[in-house]
């Protein structure tokens, strides 16, 4: 199946290391769990199937927790510090205030919504993929 | 002067709420046996139910009650408590719930400890679980000795204690006959049925004000003696260098300390995968910024049409906005509604609390610290059961000393305390490879023990007419809300005590692990 399929570049290495657990069984079926069922996992965090997921990841919820928590201070720190600016009415009575702070209803929708997203289209099928290649279920 | 209308009519209302939630509870946990059973609920909720639970177990007593009161009474500075709880779902969104769902099984210990030495790790989260759930559960029963004063017409110390000791016993009989299951079925009821209330007071209010928000609030100043003025920042925190510090301070606890709560991280669990972990929380943010927009009509509503003094005068105080607006435009029947929803609130946050509280002990303290994690299931679940009990006798008695306190003012101790014990520590064991035990020990007990310091040294305990002692002064740290000193201070504990300290190789197996299960969701049922 896909197992034997390595991706050139990291053949090489984790191919013999796989070897090294191959005692009876035949390359193919050797693979990412052991004789007890147990998953190999240190060496399922070195795949690059593996490497993409988390790069993926981390590229997405660190940039948008400063997004949220920058936009969030903002709010904050005017409401304390530029009450001035805040009081000024926008609709009617209701100043600029009270919309920023109903931007931030508003940008954590919009986040929500948009990690809902990216996690399926871009994190679980690579998960699936994952699960697949190393022959882990969840 | 608007009078709470008829005790005897909200006591029914609320009667036949607690037998209708009792005969569920008792019907969805007949077959609560096992460990995962009683503190996860078998992991069967669906994300949209527990979605609907999760926010269920925030909007206690002090987010409805409070926040509404708040807006009604401090109009602008009320509405930024409730901005700090919607972002807050964000953190548990893209940085907590799949990966704790992913590594952990009952309680946050189970995460902490993960891939440390077991039992100092175990016995840190259990403590910081146990001291986080004691401030929140507190303010909860404070919260109800208001309540109860209000909305029954009791005035004496002594009817009111009784009754915060029903309210104590209703809810641990939920959770000894309940479990996780049960008490989860009461978040969904209890959060549906407060969901409905306020969006139909919100529509009926709009309405009358010709779907207008500015028009509402346009009227609200008018019967509010700041006038305009209440509409900009600044009524309630005034403008002080140090107020607006403590403001600062607030807001970052706010915003931080929910996805710490134990009670909300052990609700991770009662779904059986990530994706749905992460629908829930998806779920939980729409109903929560429905929520908050209703609260921010409701509350300018009650401004309106109750108007500032007659709340700052009503029995309760402030948190006697939401009723008193019921009765103004529903009469008894409303009143009875949102009362009985009110109390249910409290049970249900209550119960989440104990069960938290009591699946730390025993799982953590109990099963793997005392007895090194061989511990008979059943003998833990009675330990678990035990514990319940004895936690809510504690909340009882609690909940009578601190009867009359200022409720969001506790749940913002309590947020804080979470945020410094548990985010950082949590952040780094997910994502920080290095970390390690004496790192997890650090960024625990220094997030804790600063916060607590802090909270003592603070002129929420002395120094200050509002002060819980107010007649002597050892103040020296000038803030009410320590976080803006303790969450980044747990963040360096961490951080230093991680990087004083050897490496762990012999725990690389289990880091691997908890690195691929938690990003991948691979092998979590192993």
């Amino acid at each position: 199946m896909t197992k034997a399929m390595w991706p050139p570049g990291e053949t090489q290495h984790e191919h013999q290391e796989l070897r090294g657990f191959a005692s009876f069984d035949d390359p193919e079926s050797l693979s990412y769990v052991d004789s007890n069922g147990k998953p190999n996992f240190v060496l399922i965090q070195q795949t690059d199937e593996f490497r993409t997921l988390r790069r993926r990841l981390t590229t997405f919820v660190f940039p948008m927790t400063v997004l949220f928590l920058s936009s969030y201070l903002t709010f904050v720190l005017l409401s304390a510090y530029a009450r001035d600016l805040v009081s000024t009415k926008v609709i009617g009575v209701i100043n600029l205030g009270i919309l920023l702070g109903l931007g931030q209803f508003v940008v954590s929708i919009l986040i929500t919504l948009g990690y809902s997203r990216y996690a399926k289209r871009r994190l679980d099928p690579q998960r699936t993929l994952i699960a697949e290649k190393t022959g882990v279920e969840e | 002067m608007p009078t709470t209308g008829n005790p005897v009519l909200n006591l029914s209302v609320f009667a036949v709420f607690v037998l209708i939630t009792l005969y569920i509870v008792y019907r969805a946990s007949s077959r609560n046996v096992t460990a995962s059973d009683y503190y996860a609920a078998g992991s069967s909720f669906t994300g949209a139910q527990n979605g609907v639970a999760l926010s269920g177990d925030f909007l206690s007593a002090a987010s409805f009650l409070g926040i509404s009161g708040g807006i009604a009474a401090h109009g602008y500075d009320g509405f930024l408590y409730s901005v700090g709880w919607v972002v807050a779902w964000l953190v548990g969104l893209l940085l907590i719930a799949e990966g704790l769902r992913n590594t952990g099984r009952f309680t946050v210990g189970d995460v902490l400890a993960f891939r440390m030495r077991q039992r100092p790790v175990r016995a840190a989260a259990a403590n910081a679980t146990l001291v986080i759930s004691f401030f929140y559960m507190i303010a909860q029963m404070a919260g109800a000795g208001g309540l109860i004063a209000l909305l029954l017409n009791v005035h004496s110390k002594w009817g009111q204690a009784l009754l915060i000791a029903v309210v104590g016993m209703v809810m641990v009989l939920y959770v000894l006959v309940g479990g996780m299951k049960g008490t989860t079925w009461v978040q969904i009821i209890k959060a549906v049925l407060l969901l409905l209330c306020v969006t139909l007071m919100t529509v009926f209010l709009l309405g009358k004000f010709g779907f207008s928000l500015s028009a509402i609030m346009q009227e609200a100043t008018e019967h509010n003696k700041l006038g305009e003025a209440v509409l900009d920042p600044g009524a309630k925190y005034g403008i002080s260098t140090m107020s607006k510090l403590d403001f600062v301070s607030l807001a970052l606890s706010l915003v931080l300390g929910i996805a710490s709560l134990p009670h909300v991280l052990m609700r991770f669990y009662t779904v059986p995968n990530a994706s749905e972990a992460r629908r829930s929380v998806v779920w939980a943010t729409w109903t929560m910024v429905i929520f908050y927009l209703c609260t921010l009509v409701i509350g300018f509503g009650a401004m309106a049409l109750v108007g500032t003094d007659a709340i700052a005068a009503a029995p309760g105080g402030e948190n006697s906005a939401a009723p008193l607006l019921a009765f103004r435009i529903g009469g008894a029947v409303l009143l009875g509604v949102v009362s009985a929803v009110a109390f249910a609130t409290i049970l249900a946050v209550v119960a989440g609390l104990t069960l938290a509280a009591s699946a730390s002990f025993a799982h953590d303290v109990y099963a793997n610290v005392i007895k090194r994690g061989n511990a008979e299931p059943r003998k833990e679940i009675r330990v678990a059961r035990l514990t319940a009990v004895v936690v809510g006798v504690l909340s009882i008695i609690g909940g009578i000393a601190a009867n009359g306190q200022n409720v969001a003012f506790l749940v913002s101790l309590a947020l804080a305390l979470a945020a410094s014990a548990n985010l950082s520590t949590i952040l780094y064991t997910i994502f920080w490879r290095r970390f390690n035990t004496t790192g997890t020990l650090w960024s625990i007990y220094g997030g804790l023990g600063s916060c607590l310091t802090l909270i003592i040294f603070s002129p929420v305990m002395s120094g200050s007419k509002t002060s819980i002692f107010p007649d002597i002064d050892f103040a020296w740290f000038p803030l009410g809300n320590p976080g803006l000193v303790s969450i980044p201070f747990s963040f360096l504990c961490g951080f230093l005590g991680t990087m004083f300290s050897r490496r762990e190789p012999e725990h690389a197996a289990k880091a691997a692990e908890m690195e691929v299960r938690a990003i991948a969701g691979l092998g979590t049922k192993a």
